[in-house]
């Protein structure tokens, strides 16, 4: 067998246009369900019980579903309700779906563990709802949260591919039709897996930059 | 509604899922140990070999992967059917994930324990059996465990390539029946219900490992 660089190499435009889309796609959704997750995480925390527990199941129910199936669902079952979607909206809302359940999580998991001498100084202080969210949890836990949005922005990257199930021209998507078309299968999946690693580390460098960033951001210079 | 047969029918969607996906934690659970004592006591290639494999498999879509081993492996010249290429993509993903679990308890492993071991004069392979592996595969079950729910959420990945699981049997039904909510909306139940048993299983596992033994 040899191996057909000459074909991927023609082809490389195809590629970079699949890893350009899936870059957007995943980091719009992020940035979106970052700020979904953050409306959310507010009656997971609720003092109310019932607000409590009525959060915690649909968190849980949505972190069961598989993202192929929720794909389908909004996809295939929204238009039978009435909500007819293209596919680039299909796939916005189910990576948003998908991905806030798991960052709500993640928001709670990350305030849950918050030292409480901040926010008990803050309510000395005469901070309260929503002053005490926006001005003093929410600052910490966005920051304490960086390496786990991290890891979730790795998983929701290769979640995507799955969307190329439902024809969105994304990395996986270029990669299936430029093997089916030059039939050079091995050469253009491997290049695709090549791709999504060096995207994967590359969202691994910024999280190690990031964090650094935090680091000196925590030790708070000057103060 | 969902009619009986129908019901039957995606059950047996439901019976593939869960056997594809338990072969390839039956299988990927050995292998990654295999791995991850290849990564942390071989020689210097071989650890390098492993972990590029951990890195480039862990970053790989699994919908990618399964692609890459069914259609690009006969390129290489190994022909393989749809349902024994989803197993075996499945296995190689979950073990380079199991791999990084078996590595970070073998590399927390007490110092003391494996010295002591070595004065009575074990061999490594014999300490490892004996005194090693029964703690770290406590230590490790609830990682392992969160892991295989992850495959089974990756599972449907395996529909690309003409399996007919739970996924892929849910389509099927809309597509023919021209009802798309019913059959999705019983599958993620089907799925919910999958993963409640596992955690559940685990559980109960992890609460009989802790009253049987101290754990590290």
């Amino acid at each position: 067998m040899t191996f057909r660089l000459d074909v991927i190499w023609r082809e490389l435009p195809q590629f970079v246009h699949g890893l350009g889309n899936t870059v957007w796609l995943c980091a719009v959704s992020m940035a979106l369900s970052l700020g979904l997750g953050v409306l959310f995480v507010v009656p997971l925390m609720s003092r109310r019980p019932y607000v409590r527990q009525a959060a915690r199941a649909v968190v849980d129910a949505g972190r069961c579903v598989p993202f192929l199936l929720l794909t389908y669902l909004v996809y295939y079952a929204l238009p039978s309700l009435g909500l007819s979607l293209d596919k680039w909206t299909a796939a916005l809302i189910t990576l948003v779906a998908y991905n806030t359940a798991y960052m709500a999580e993640i928001l709670r998991a990350a305030w849950a563990h918050l030292p409480p001498g901040q926010t008990e100084a803050a309510r000395a202080f005469g901070y309260t709802g929503t002053a005490l969210f926006r001005r003093i949890i929410l600052p910490q836990v966005l920051i304490a949260v960086g390496p786990v949005v991290g890891n979730q922005l790795i998983q929701l990257i290769k979640d995507s591919a799955f969307l190329s199930i439902i024809t969105v021209p994304e990395l996986t998507y270029a990669a299936n039709s430029v093997q089916s078309f030059y039939f050079v299968p091995f050469e253009s999946f491997l290049v695709a897996t090549l791709l999504y690693w060096a995207l994967c580390g590359g969202v691994e460098y910024l999280v190690r930059r990031g964090e650094r960033l935090a680091a000196v951001v925590r030790r708070g210079h000057g103060h | 509604m969902l009619k009986w047969s129908t019901l039957l029918d995606l059950l047996h969607g439901a019976g593939i899922t869960v056997a594809v996906s338990s072969l390839a934690i039956i299988a990927g659970v050995p292998l990654g140990l295999l791995l991850a004592i290849a990564r942390t006591g071989g020689a210097r290639p071989v650890r390098w070999l492993g972990a590029v494999y951990a890195s480039f498999v862990r970053a790989a879509p699994v919908v990618t992967f399964t692609m890459l081993i069914f259609f690009g492996l006969p390129a290489l010249g190994v022909s393989l059917d749809p349902l024994p290429a989803a197993v075996i993509a499945l296995s190689l993903n979950t073990a380079a994930f199991n791999s990084e679990i078996w590595r970070a308890a073998i590399v927390d492993f007490p110092r003391g324990q494996l010295e002591a071991a070595q004065a009575v004069g074990m061999t490594r392979r014999l300490a490892f059996r004996r005194i090693v592996f029964p703690q770290i595969w406590r230590a490790s079950l609830p990682a392992l465990v969160n892991e295989m729910t992850l495959l089974i959420k990756a599972s449907p990945a395996i529909a690309i390539i003409g399996v007919v699981d739970l996924t892929r049997k849910a389509r099927q039904i809309a597509a023919t029946t021209y009802e798309p909510l019913p059959p999705f909306v019983a599958a993620a139940i089907l799925y919910g219900l999958a993963l409640a048993l596992l955690v559940a299983a685990a559980r109960t596992v992890e609460r009989h490992v802790r009253r049987r033994y101290v754990t590290l």
